[in-house]
């Protein structure tokens, strides 16, 4: 299963601790959510995670398999995708190729097969053109399939970055900060979204700022502090937790 | 006069005063010690009077004196592009191949000759625009895989007497091994540390060529080497097969315009692939690429191997058609040549790399009188390019179609 575990994870730059000892899992079909204060450590678990940094000490399993050595394009072809804090899409291409290219790990036709456009070559694209379509319907762009991904306004691109996470289709699936910069009708649609993805029996590891985003969706809750672990549990739970408190409005 | 137009004419002195300067190489010396500048003055007349005109029209349409002839131009242009549109696309497919296939028979020698150096140059030009265009590595060396594909060639044929057609595969494949080896080590690097290694490595090939002389003969080059060959049928005595060998220039135009007419349906077809997103992927975000699924590595390896294969095909067809190879061919300059086309003609655009390459050999040739000044005058043209139109002649469509079901 899309099991996801974090077992006493450390990182850390030079002198510089970014995560100490974290531990913590996400389950199958669960929303999580990762917060806490600015350089609390969320995307550097986001970026160990998906393999962009090695961990220092302790390790990261999914469904089993231990995640060490593996290349981002690796991890992504195990089944775990994400999106990205700062938007970064292919922008001089349509939202369509976009989603097109996470199909990638996913499809095998070489040179061979695409010089001489042989049949398997072209049933393939036809599956990864209708993969991609179905991700685009899926978080409701399909309207703007073939328009330039730069030119899209700024709320349709955080979602072109999820239908591109999910174009991959992945078992889970991270968010980094979807709604920064969200107007509030547009956060009520991202949750539904997310609600949606679930339902899709994806588990999601949300980092998100927007509290009333977070609150709203996750199961449950992880709590980061200069880069260690002070809480995790439900919503309500963690809102109460005196040490969380402490860490977003001081002593 | 306004002010405007008197600082624009005073801008225009100023340009030809430049303009007079550059041409001080033109000027002689007689023998009683005078300087003469009859040249210098013919050319500079000229040019100048020419400018002068172009710049009154210039300050006509700023002034909105052509408006009424613009509107006109405009709607003439519309119903253009609309007859254009009514002909069906394969119409203009069958002109456009049966125009290639009777060029020979319409053309001298020489108009050959210049055609088959644009269509090698095309072939060229659009295996660079894999690794430049379509991965986004800038490669400063690409002419290697031109001189390995020609020497492959030259060898195989002179020791081994192996014929054009099995040699065209395998100094393709060794091209693209050769394409691995360099790409190897040097495509850890990004950006214009990229570009140096490439650079270095293309010269590596070369100075390889000029002084392994128990395999390459060095700069003395090989000669003798057979141009392609075919086996035609023969009804006397009986009917059997002999060969005969397509030493004509019009045979060497028709294997180079087929060699040309694959690397246009291969590349095209690449780049309308899982590959080709892949590499534009690369292109855009490198980062983003390698987490959403493509292995940037091997891609960029492959990109590089790919330019390789058809600079490879090219070089085998040089090597088939002047039956002699030396090293000097395979220069920086030329690489340099090759880049330039592909940038003047849009990166990532294959109708704007065959503009670029007809632009850059076809041109000179017409002003071949005008020898001193090709390079100002190529220098100049790429300078108003890239101002006018920055993203090359014909810039590369950006379209749902590389999405969709078209060919």
């Amino acid at each position: 299963m899309a099991h996801l575990l974090l077992n006493d994870v450390s990182v850390h730059f030079g002198g510089l601790q970014a995560l100490s000892e974290v531990s913590f899992e996400l389950r199958p079909g669960e929303v999580l959510g990762l917060i806490g204060p600015n350089g609390a450590g969320k995307t550097t678990i986001f970026n160990v995670i998906t393999g962009v940094y090695r961990v220092s000490g302790g390790e990261v399993a999914y469904a089993g398999r231990k995640l060490a050595g593996l290349k981002p394009h690796q991890i992504l072809a195990a089944g775990i995708a994400r999106t990205f804090q700062n938007i970064r899409l292919f922008t001089a291409m349509t939202a369509l190729e976009n989603v097109m290219v996470a199909q990638h790990c996913r499809t095998r036709a070489g040179v061979l097969g695409a010089v001489l456009r042989s049949p398997a070559q072209r049933r393939e694209e036809a599956r990864i053109r209708e993969q991609a379509r179905a991700a685009l319907d899926f978080v409701g762009l399909a309207n703007v399939a073939d328009q330039v991904a730069r030119n899209l306004p700024y709320g349709l691109q955080r979602r072109l970055e999820i239908a591109r996470a999910l174009g991959s289709e992945p078992n889970t699936i991270l968010l980094d900060e979807p709604a920064a910069g969200l107007n509030p009708s547009e956060s009520r649609d991202l949750m539904d979204l997310i609600r949606r993805i679930r339902d899709r029996g994806l588990n999601v590891l949300l980092v998100e700022h927007d509290m009333k985003v977070v609150m709203g969706v996750s199961d449950r809750l992880v709590v980061l502090d200069h880069g260690e672990l002070i809480c995790q549990g439900r919503p309500d739970e963690v809102k109460k937790n005196k040490r969380v408190i402490e860490a977003y409005l001081g002593h | 006069m306004t002010r405007e137009s008197r600082r624009a004419w005073l801008t225009f002195a100023v340009a030809l005063g430049w303009f007079f300067l550059l041409l001080w190489p033109l000027t002689g010396i007689k023998a009683d010690g005078s300087l003469t500048f009859d040249q210098t003055l013919a050319i500079f007349w000229r040019v100048a009077a020419a400018a002068a005109v172009l710049v009154v029209f210039w300050r006509l349409k700023r002034k909105g004196s052509f408006d009424g002839a613009g509107r006109g131009l405009a709607t003439a242009r519309a119903a253009l592009a609309r007859g254009i549109s009514v002909v069906p696309a394969w119409i203009w497919w069958i002109l456009l191949a049966a125009g290639a296939l009777s060029y020979p028979l319409l053309t001298n020698r020489y108009g050959q000759d210049v055609a088959v150096t644009v269509l090698v140059y095309i072939c060229l030009g659009l295996g660079l625009n894999v690794v430049v265009g379509l991965a986004g590595l800038l490669d400063l060396g690409y002419i290697a895989f031109y001189g390995v594909g020609a020497y492959t060639y030259a060898l195989l044929s002179v020791n081994y007497g192996l014929s054009f057609w099995l040699c065209l595969p395998l100094a393709a494949a060794l091209a693209a091994i050769a394409g691995c080896i360099i790409g190897y080590p040097t495509l850890r690097m990004r950006g214009d540390y990229l570009a140096i290694v490439t650079l270095g490595f293309g010269e590596i090939v070369r100075i390889i060529l000029n002084n392994w002389m128990e395999l390459t003969n060095g700069p003395k080059g090989i000669i003798s080497i057979p141009p392609p060959s075919i086996y035609v049928p023969e009804l006397e005595p009986t009917l059997h097969f002999v060969p005969f060998e397509l030493r004509k220039i019009t045979y060497a135009y028709y294997v180079i315009l087929g060699l040309a007419v694959f690397t246009v349906v291969a590349v095209h077809r690449l780049n309308f692939s899982r590959i080709g997103r892949a590499w534009e992927a690369i292109r855009e975000d490198e980062t983003a690429a390698e987490l959403m699924g493509v292995n940037t590595f091997l891609l960029k390896l492959l990109a590089y191997a790919m330019g390789a294969v058809f600079g490879g095909l090219a070089g085998a067809f040089y090597a088939a058609r002047y039956r002699f190879v030396n090293p000097d061919p395979f220069t920086f300059i030329e690489s340099a040549m090759v880049l330039a086309m592909v940038v003047l003609g849009g990166l990532g655009s294959i109708p704007g790399i065959i503009l670029g390459a007809l632009a850059l050999i076809a041109l000179p040739e017409v002003f071949r009188g005008f020898e001193l000044y090709r390079m100002l005058a190529f220098g100049g043209a790429m300078t108003v390019m890239m101002l006018v139109r920055p993203a090359g002649l014909i810039p590369a469509k950006r379209m749902g179609q590389r999405s969709e079901e078209r060919d």
